[in-house]
């Protein structure tokens, strides 16, 4: 919002221009799209486990974010790690935001979706790669998920690969819980984290 | 630019600079670089300059972390994206209507300086009177000011503009039209004195 006090002389050229750079801002973000100029898109949707930023490359979706995680924050992380050329552009997001839908409506049990993994590098790549193996209601221990690994001994590297998984929900974290068969953490929170599993329990 | 240092050749740029989201720079200055572009070219290709003004901003934002005041440089670009609109028009740097066409907009011209001093835009007709009317009347009143900028001298319209309609400080403008201080302060300063005139002129024919 512009803060800029207009003197009073000149006050009623500002009348109704919050609307017009509203118009603008739409025009801009749809030329800036077709010129390749917006690095990341982002749009936000309503879910049962809160509202999640997605954000994508033009490469694909790079990031799902739960509101827990500060959407803010996320997104100037973003700017630092892939570009600041961020604008909220919700087409090219249209294709995850939908999948997520049927999702959470249990109409969907895996994603098919072109993934961005820029912001996993090395072991956590690796961790997130194997994370779709366990299917949809199924779970499995952080231990039996470094055992799928080049370092089968790298249990608490595969909590903190899960814990900072750019990409929930669509690369199954959720699905890694605890040996002794207690949940574990979620970056989602913990509540997020049951409602998932007790919804792809229940749409099997 | 930042001094090269030891540290300079390790942090890659992006880690450098701070940059926020871009969408960020049209919140913040949308208003501002709208108002400069309307003065410049005049409210019909306002536009398509402003558009042009953020996607050259765009085009090389990420290699510009050293750039302190952003409206400023956003202000800039929208002068030059001006200037080659006016090239390419060959038109007169003048927005549309002249000085004659506010005759219809001044009557209504209820809004007056003491009026809205410190409620800009937000003002909500004090006399709670009747909403539509205010409107239509604040649209006429505007192209009356509109019209009233266009009379000025360009440097004075510029100075106006950059200071009181994008809130640039009076260095930054200066920097911007290639003068001093001083002279941007006193081209602002007569550029409303004329402005004032010119409307306080117009409204009492009118009643």
């Amino acid at each position: 919002m512009n803060t800029v006090k207009v003197a009073g002389l000149l006050a009623p050229i500002v009348d109704g221009e919050d609307a017009a750079v509203a118009n603008l801002a739409a025009q801009f973000t749809a030329a800036a799209s077709a010129q390749g100029l917006v690095d990341v898109a982002y749009r936000m949707i309503d879910s049962p486990v809160g509202q999640l930023l997605l954000a994508g490359t033009e490469a694909g979706l790079v990031r799902v974010a739960f509101a827990v995680e500060g959407h803010d924050s996320v997104l100037e992380a973003l700017c630092a790690a892939v570009s600041p050329r961020i604008m909220r552009a919700p087409a090219r997001l249209d294709a995850a935001a939908r999948e997520l839908d049927e999702y959470f409506q249990g109409r969907r049990q895996s994603f098919d979706l072109p993934l961005d993994f820029r912001l996993a590098q090395g072991f956590r790549r690796e961790v997130l790669g194997h994370l779709p193996e366990i299917g949809y209601g199924q779970t499995a221990s952080y231990a039996a998920v470094a055992a799928m690994t080049s370092s089968p001994r790298a249990v608490r590297a595969v909590g903190t690969a899960c814990a900072r998984n750019p990409l929930p929900l669509v690369v199954p974290c959720h699905r890694v819980i605890r040996s002794d068969g207690s949940q574990g953490a979620y970056l989602g929170g913990a509540e997020a984290k049951s409602l998932l599993l007790a919804l792809e329990a229940g749409a099997k | 630019m930042p001094a090269p240092s030891d540290a300079a050749a390790v942090i890659p740029e992006q880690i450098s600079t701070a940059l926020p989201p871009f969408e960020v720079l049209i919140t913040h200055h949308g208003a501002a670089v709208l108002r400069v572009c309307r003065a410049l070219v005049g409210p019909t290709d306002a536009d398509d300059v402003w558009q042009e003004t953020f996607l050259a901003a765009l085009r090389v934002y990420p290699s510009t972390g050293s750039v302190r005041n952003r409206e400023a440089w956003l202000v800039t670009i929208a002068r030059n994206k001006a200037m080659d609109h006016h090239r390419k028009a060959a038109r007169l740097p003048l927005p549309d209507g002249g000085p004659g066409s506010g005759e219809q907009g001044l009557g209504a011209l209820t809004v007056g300086e003491h009026g809205v001093d410190e409620h800009g835009a937000g003002e909500t007709g004090h006399g709670g009177g009747d909403v539509v009317v205010r409107s239509v009347e604040a649209g006429e009143t505007a192209a009356a000011v509109w019209a009233a900028l266009a009379t000025l001298t360009p440097m004075q319209r510029e100075a106006v503009v950059y200071h009181h309609l994008a809130g640039l400080r009076y260095a930054e403008v200066a920097g911007i039209l290639g003068n001093s201080e001083a002279a941007a302060r006193r081209a602002a300063a007569d550029g409303m004195r004329a402005l004032r005139a010119l409307l306080d002129h117009e409204r009492t024919q009118k009643q």
